[in-house]
């Protein structure tokens, strides 16, 4: 059943995950841009949870002030680029695009957003600088988007920024974790060095920050600290055989796979437990690697599934098949993965209940969990007075970002629980603002 | 089926639509294609005096993504040898012999005149048109335009062709002029036999940013040109509607100007025209686009039963009056059918800032309302909205009353002094000034706005 033969090359691996958004050309944007109706207080601009003034953006393009329009989308998100590539636009501004209303298609936001920033990255046009410096320091962990919008808004506030990052490349899941079909490893860090080369605050990479002394330092040099560190691995399920090879977390799983492209390993035949945004992802992926067959297996129906109807159309259209109403028992095989032992389930008054003896295997040869992320709650316990909710989450002031622990501020993965590389970027941009406002007391 | 044929003047032509004196009708191949394509009659790239053509000849004006709906040239008459266009004159007349072929003629001298009408009216040719239009590079040498500003001039020229004339003289009018009507009344005491407008008007159709120098560009320099296309139509529409209402005129009309489609050529002929000339079009589109033109008229005239043209020519013409005679009693207002509106706010805006300040929005929802009292019934949010009959301008008064300025005035009862009570503002709600300071920032500078919703204050970078 493969549609797609396993890559065994950067061309063929290109070919299989081709761009969803492919870059416009300046005719497809000039068309696009002319059907803009210039709402008046757009509802595209409220969707966007970084509030771009699209219909300026869009009429600069139209008027051939490309580099304005990426003026106008840097203002307000430092992940202009990848935003308009990663973002789930469906659900975000072209959702709200009032052509909705009339059935007619909406504007290709996302499109002409990375249209206008990519080319002011490749032209290298200057369009933010720092801010005159006051003397003030702010250490950063985590080179994410939050982390990394953190530090661009407080570089334009005249903060001296340094980054510190586990990996070795910047801009978080947005490298790691998000499908090669939206982005482009070389795209995302093309903006990343647009980004720092401009506004120059510093990154110290392969640099996690994991124990109580290298945090004590930090709070003893920094004027202030902001965590941006996202979520951790992807969470155990407590499964007899969870630890057989060729049982995957999600995370991982897909973090191989932006590093080595065709390099990495996809069984013949691979079940995905999960039924989210990420679970939609690596049952793609994993078609697009070349397995023979993908199953997505998730513990209720279809439309209880978390993830975006578009994701899933995006993986049914790469020959994934849903398996509903089936809980996973046990990982079968001997040494290496041969088969998951499932059980049916039931909704019995809104509580998912196992059907008793209705197990069966469904044979495989690869399982990919993508049942969540863990968060990192060890470390966290390590930042004297900070907070988490009942879910592990940050907590932290709505509008400063500000946590429990007043040194500390917080936003993106790691305060939100998990959403989109937009609301990173928001979010942090936001608590840029209220470190400087802290500060400035 | 309805029939299409006309007789203009005496010139005789399967259907109203020529091609204008312009490139596409530069040789004898291009107006038999046209012919074999379906046109019904040619007016021939103008003969006349020898002239020499400059290279980057055309400029355009593109409104966002569509390309050309105004264009202009530089380009003069016909840079071919004259015997060449006469010899291929006659060979189209020989092939289509019931389609109308028109000379175009540009001279000086009264002989040049007698000579090339002549020489016209032997290759056979159905009719001539004079061509006192081009506005540049033919009016510095006193021909074109130079003379159709001056209806004196003008009309001599048309006696001397009249001298010689066999076949229709058609006189084809510049609208480089303030009043076209005096050149049309110029060109009936000279005897002509019809009019033809409207010529291109002169323009600059854009400057280049990075040359400094207006399109098209020659050699780093410009100069101004003639305008033509879509943009012009409503321009040619009312001096059509000028010489076809003036009594003294009285001439059968061929209209040019901004003609693409069928209804542009319908609203020529509405006006007054019986004739129809192209030029722009073609060019863009090639002779091709006659095939929805033809088609869509015949649909027209199938749809209100008209069986000529003639039924039609001018039939819009009693319902164009002098502001004067329009009925101030007629009232409507505007109109938003929610159920198709789709929430751009398009015409709050408008209205808001352009208009009258009478649509209003709600908490809760998209859909502006209209504040009936306020609505002077411009039409301006219904021009505005991108939905189709989603707002509608609704008539309010019961039709029975009807008044005019003109009538006012004889009754002595206008509005005479400053702050007069009879004006027509002076009961008309407008907020006060000072209420527009801050409204809808939040909502004109969203980006930004949002962002910083904190008391820090925004630092100036050093960008
Ligand atoms: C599989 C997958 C697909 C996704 N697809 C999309 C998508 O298509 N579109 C979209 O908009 N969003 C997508 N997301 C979500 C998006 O990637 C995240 O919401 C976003 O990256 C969160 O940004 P962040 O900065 O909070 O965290 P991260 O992106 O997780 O960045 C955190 C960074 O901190 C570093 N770090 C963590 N702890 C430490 C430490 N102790 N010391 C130093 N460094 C540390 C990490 O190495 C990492 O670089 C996806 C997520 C996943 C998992
Ligand atoms: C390139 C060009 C050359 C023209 N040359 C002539 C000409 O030689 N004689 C003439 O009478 N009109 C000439 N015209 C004017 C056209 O015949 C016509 O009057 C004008 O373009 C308006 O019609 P349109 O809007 O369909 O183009 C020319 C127009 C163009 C664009
Ligand atoms: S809602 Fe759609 S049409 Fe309106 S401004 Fe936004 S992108 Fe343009
Ligand atoms: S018709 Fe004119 S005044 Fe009336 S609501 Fe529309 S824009 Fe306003
Ligand atoms: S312009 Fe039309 S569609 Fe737009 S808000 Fe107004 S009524 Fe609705």
């Amino acid at each position: 059943m493969a549609e797609y033969s396993t890559p065994t090359s950067e061309p063929e691996f290109d070919a299989n995950f081709a761009q969803l958004k492919p870059r416009m050309n300046s005719s497809e944007a000039l068309f696009e841009s002319s059907r803009c109706l210039f709402c008046f207080d757009a509802p595209c601009i409220q969707a966007c949870p970084t509030g771009i003034d699209i219909p300026q953006f869009i009429r600069q393009i139209n008027s051939g002030n490309d580099t304005g329009a990426a003026r106008t989308i840097y203002e307000a998100n430092y992940f202009g680029n990848a935003c308009g590539k990663v973002c789930p636009t469906e659900v975000l501004c072209e959702g709200a695009c009032v052509y909705n209303l009339q059935d007619v298609k909406p504007i290709e936001i996302g499109r002409l957003q990375s249209f206008a920033t990519r080319k002011a990255i490749e032209e290298e046009k200057p369009l933010m600088a720092p801010g005159i410096p006051n003397g003030r320091k702010v250490a950063i962990i985590g080179a994410g988007p939050a982390g990394i919008s953190c530090a661009c808004e407080l570089r334009t506030l005249g903060y001296a920024v340094d980054v510190f990052e586990a990996k070795a490349q910047p801009s978080g899941l947005t490298v790691y974790g998000v499908a090669p079909y939206k982005i482009t490893n070389e795209e995302v860090l093309a903006e990343m060095a647009y980004l720092q080369q401009q506004l120059g605050y510093s990154v110290a990479y392969n640099a996690p920050i994991r124990s109580r002394a290298e945090l004590q330092q930090l709070e003893e040099q920094y004027d202030a600290i902001f965590l941006g560190i996202g979520l951790g691995k992807t969470s155990t399920l407590g499964l007899p055989g969870e630890d057989r090879e060729n049982c995957v977390g999600a995370v991982e799983f897909i973090e191989q796979l932006r590093l080595n492209h065709h390099g990495t390993a996809v069984g013949r035949k691979v079940i995905v437990l999960g039924g989210g945004n990420t679970a939609m992802d690596a049952a793609s992926e994993s078609s697009r690697m070349g397995a023979d067959s993908v199953i997505l297996a998730y513990r209720r129906g279809k439309e209880d599934m978390g993830a975006y109807e578009f994701e899933y159309d995006l993986a049914k259209g790469v020959g994934v098949k849903g398996l509903f109403h089936v809980a996973p028992v046990e990982i079968m095989g001997n040494g290496k993965v041969e088969g998951i032992k499932f059980i049916r389930t039931a909704l019995h008054e809104g509580q998912v209940q196992t059907v008793p003896g209705s197990e069966f295997i469904e044979p495989c040869d690869m399982v990919i969990k993508a049942t969540g992320q863990a968060k990192q709650t060890e470390f966290l316990g390590l930042i004297e007075g900070l907070k988490t909710d009942g879910k592990g989450r940050i907590i932290a002031d709505e509008r400063t970002g500000q946590t429990t622990n007043p040194q500390y501020f917080a936003s993106g993965d790691a305060r939100n629980g998990g959403a989109e590389v937009v609301n990173a970027a928001a979010e942090a941009k936001a608590t840029a603002r209220g470190i400087h406002e802290y500060l400035s007391k | 089926m309805p029939d299409l044929s006309i007789n203009f003047a005496g010139i005789k032509s399967p259907n109203p639509f020529w091609l204008a004196s312009a490139p596409p009708t530069n040789s004898g191949y291009q107006v038999m294609k046209a012919f074999d394509a379906g046109w019904g009659g040619a007016v021939w790239k103008t003969l006349g005096v020898p002239v020499v053509n400059v290279s980057s000849r055309y400029g355009s004006v593109n409104y966002r993504d569509k390309r050309m709906m105004g264009f202009n040239n530089i380009e003069l008459i016909s840079d071919r040898p004259l015997s060449d266009n006469l010899r291929e004159i006659e060979e189209v007349k020989k092939r289509f012999p019931n389609h109308a072929v028109i000379a175009s003629l540009m001279v000086q001298s009264r002989q040049e005149w007698h000579d090339i009408v002549r020489q016209s009216q032997e290759a056979g040719a159905d009719g001539i048109e004079l061509n006192f239009g081009c506005p540049h590079g033919m009016c510095e040498r006193g021909m074109g335009s130079a003379v159709g500003q001056e209806p004196d001039v003008l009309q001599t020229i048309v006696e001397w062709v009249m001298e010689v004339a066999k076949i229709p003289v058609i006189v084809k009018l510049t609208p480089n002029i303030s009043d076209i009507t005096e050149p049309a009344l110029a060109a009936r005491r000279g005897g002509a036999d019809a009019i033809s407008l409207i010529n291109t008007i002169q323009s600059i159709v854009g400057v280049d940013l990075d040359l400094f120098a207006p399109y098209p560009i020659v050699d780093g320099k410009g100069s101004n040109g003639g305008y033509c296309g879509p943009a012009v139509k409503p321009i040619a529409l009312n001096m059509l509607k000028n010489c076809a209402q003036h009594p003294g005129v009285r001439l059968p009309i061929s209209g040019i100007g901004g003609i693409e489609t069928w209804r542009d050529a319908v609203e020529h002929i509405l006006l007054g025209a019986s004739s129809v000339q192209v030029c722009t079009a073609a060019m863009h589109y090639g002779f091709g686009i006659i095939r929805e033109m033809t088609s869509g008229l015949e649909q027209y005239m199938t749809d209100k039963g008209f069986h000529t043209i003639y039924d039609f020519v001018g039939k819009a013409l009693p319902n164009v009056l002098p502001w004067e005679e329009l009925n101030m009693k007629y009232k409507v207002t505007a109109n938003i059918h929610a159920e198709k509106c789709i929430g751009c706010q398009l015409c709050y805006t408008a209205c808001e800032d352009g208009a009258h300040q009478a649509i209003q929005l709600n908490a809760g929802t998209r859909v502006p309302e209209i504040i009936e009292a306020n609505c002077v019934g411009c039409n301006l949010c219904s021009l505005v909205c991108p939905v189709e009959d989603c707002i509608t301008m609704d008539r309010q008064d019961d039709g029975t009353a009807h008044l005019t300025w003109k009538e006012r005035t004889a009754a002595g009862d206008i509005p005479t002094e400053f702050n007069d009570e009879k004006a027509g503002g002076r009961h008309h709600w407008v907020p006060e000034p000072a209420a527009a300071l801050g409204k809808e920032k939040h909502k004109t500078l969203p980006g930004k706005a949002r962002q910083y919703p904190s008391a820090a204050e925004v630092p100036t970078t050093q960008a």
